[in-house]
């Protein structure tokens, strides 16, 4: 136990380990099942069934999927770009991944003797008692999720087909302009917890003091803004289908469609992390259950909400998307920022 | 502007708990109505055909499916000696069963009308003749 590596004990490597598998398993599954759980949900709210005949109650269907996914023919047009068409599956799933590694899910564990902050880039100093994690972690989250949208542009651009490239455009101006009201939402955050570190932010949320509470307005429009930046309903004009065939996913096939598909999910759990770890305590509730449960269902609310919106609202225009990101979201985010800034100065001193 | 959208939200909510109105098809059979119009059927009577080949049903029929030719029978009787419906042309109207004087044809509850070759929706005498 006392050996060190690069300073560092063993069971520093061990936790590391079985944290980035556990948690990437885990999203993994949560990816595959999301899918399975949006055409249930959906279907019921269309007074449908949803899938029934894969295993009970179509429970085997993501599996199913998965398998048909993998064995479809591997199509790459002739005229497209070949280097960038196959990186551009790529570039899109693996920021929708790696997010995860500054959100915490879970209260400290101890495991004989040895205590684990269940937050995968962190480190419990033993001597200490103090956890140290990525002091940026807001800031990673912003840069991971504003390179998802590479992906993407790289897959319109890449198809070479006109139907992709401007479901690409659509994505990255559809990204500038909401990436901007999400930033300054949680401006307004962190003005109250004074870090960008996430476990800071968590631990202030401690006791149903949530920022939530504190800040609904930047909740709310943090909420939707994410809900565009991973194009999904009533955003997903980048690959809507009645305009755009299937936007910038219009030439794949196969698993490198598998891989846009599981990156839309994951990008949709890694949002609803986002935000259940700034606005809605993290892993914080009622004590008679562990933390990471109260995490994870929360995470599974806020994805469900997710797929109820989907079932409700229709499309927005493009024009209407544009004019809600630069005049409404903006000046409003603008406005709570001062209001923020005034009451921390003033008020709350 | 706010309460239209959470309007739209309680509605999917409520219809999720509502029960589905999906029909698991093969293992649960449809509930089919009285007077639907599924494949005909050949009446009989005294265990020979109603028909009298009397041409009312191929020329009332709107599709042109039905092919009748007339026989006579040792009573000097006439009956359809041929009596050919063509599934893939009919449009299922009933037209030939409101024009039959007789009774001779009806339309059955059966639309599972599925076969494996075109042949095969040449419905003969034999096969339309009721089932005893």
């Amino acid at each position: 136990m006392d050996t060190l590596i690069l300073g560092l004990p063993v069971a520093y490597y061990i936790a590391m380990v079985a944290k980035v598998l556990v948690a990437f398993v885990f999203v993994l599954l949560t990816v595959a099942y999301a899918t399975y759980a949006e055409r249930k949900i959906i279907g019921h709210m269309q007074v449908r069934l949803g899938p029934m005949r894969t295993g009970w109650h179509g429970l085997l269907q993501p599996i199913a999927d998965g398998v048909k996914l993998f064995f479809k023919e591997e199509i790459v047009p002739s005229q497209a770009s070949k280097f960038a068409f196959l990186v551009a599956p790529l570039v899109a799933l693996i920021p929708a991944f790696i997010s995860f590694a500054v959100i915490p899910f879970g209260d400290n564990i101890t495991i004989g003797g040895y205590t684990v902050p269940l937050q995968i880039a962190a480190y419990y100093d033993q001597a200490g008692k103090q956890v140290f994690d990525v002091n940026v972690g807001v800031l990673y989250i912003l840069a991971m999720a504003s390179l998802g949208v590479y992906g993407i542009v790289l897959a319109g651009w890449a198809s070479n087909s006109k139907y992709s490239l401007l479901g690409g455009l659509r994505s990255a101006a559809q990204m500038i302009s909401y990436e901007l009201a999400a930033g300054l939402a949680i401006i307004s955050v962190f003005m109250l917890s004074e870090s960008l570190s996430l476990h800071k932010i968590v631990a202030d949320q401690a006791g149903g003091a949530w920022y939530a509470f504190k800040q609904p307005l930047a909740f709310v429009i943090f909420f939707i803004c994410s809900l565009a930046e991973i194009n999904r309903t009533p955003f997903d004009l980048p690959e809507a289908e009645t305009e755009l065939v299937s936007g910038f996913c219009t030439e794949y096939s196969s698993m490198k469609y598998a891989m846009f598909f599981m990156a839309e999910y994951a990008n949709m759990i890694t949002v609803c992390a986002v935000t259940t770890t700034l606005f809605l305590g993290g892993w914080h509730g009622p004590a008679f259950l562990p933390g990471w449960f109260w995490f994870i269902a929360k995470v599974y609310f806020l994805i469900f909400l997710c797929m109820w919106i989907r079932a409700t609202y229709p499309r927005y225009r493009y024009d209407q998307l544009m004019r809600l990101g630069w005049k409404v979201f903006l000046p409003l985010t603008l406005v709570n920022v001062m209001a923020t800034g005034f009451w921390v100065m003033f008020i709350s001193k | 502007m706010i309460m239209p959208l959470i309007k739209g939200l309680q509605i999917t909510i409520s219809h999720m708990f509502k029960k589905p109105v999906t029909l698991q098809y093969p293992t649960e059979r449809p509930d089919v109505k009285p007077g639907f119009r599924g494949l005909h059927t050949l009446n009989v009577s005294h265990d020979k055909a109603k028909c009298v080949a009397c041409y009312l049903c191929p020329t009332v029929c709107p599709a042109k499916c039905i092919t009748v030719e007339a026989g006579e029978d040792q009573n000097h009787d006439k009956y359809a000696a041929k009596y050919e419906i063509d599934m893939l042309r009919c449009i299922f109207c009933g037209y030939c069963v409101e024009a039959c004087p007789v009774d001779a044809i009806r339309m059955t509850e059966q639309f599972e009308l599925a076969n494996y070759s075109r042949a095969d929706f040449t419905y003969t005498k034999e096969r339309l003749l009721e089932k005893k």
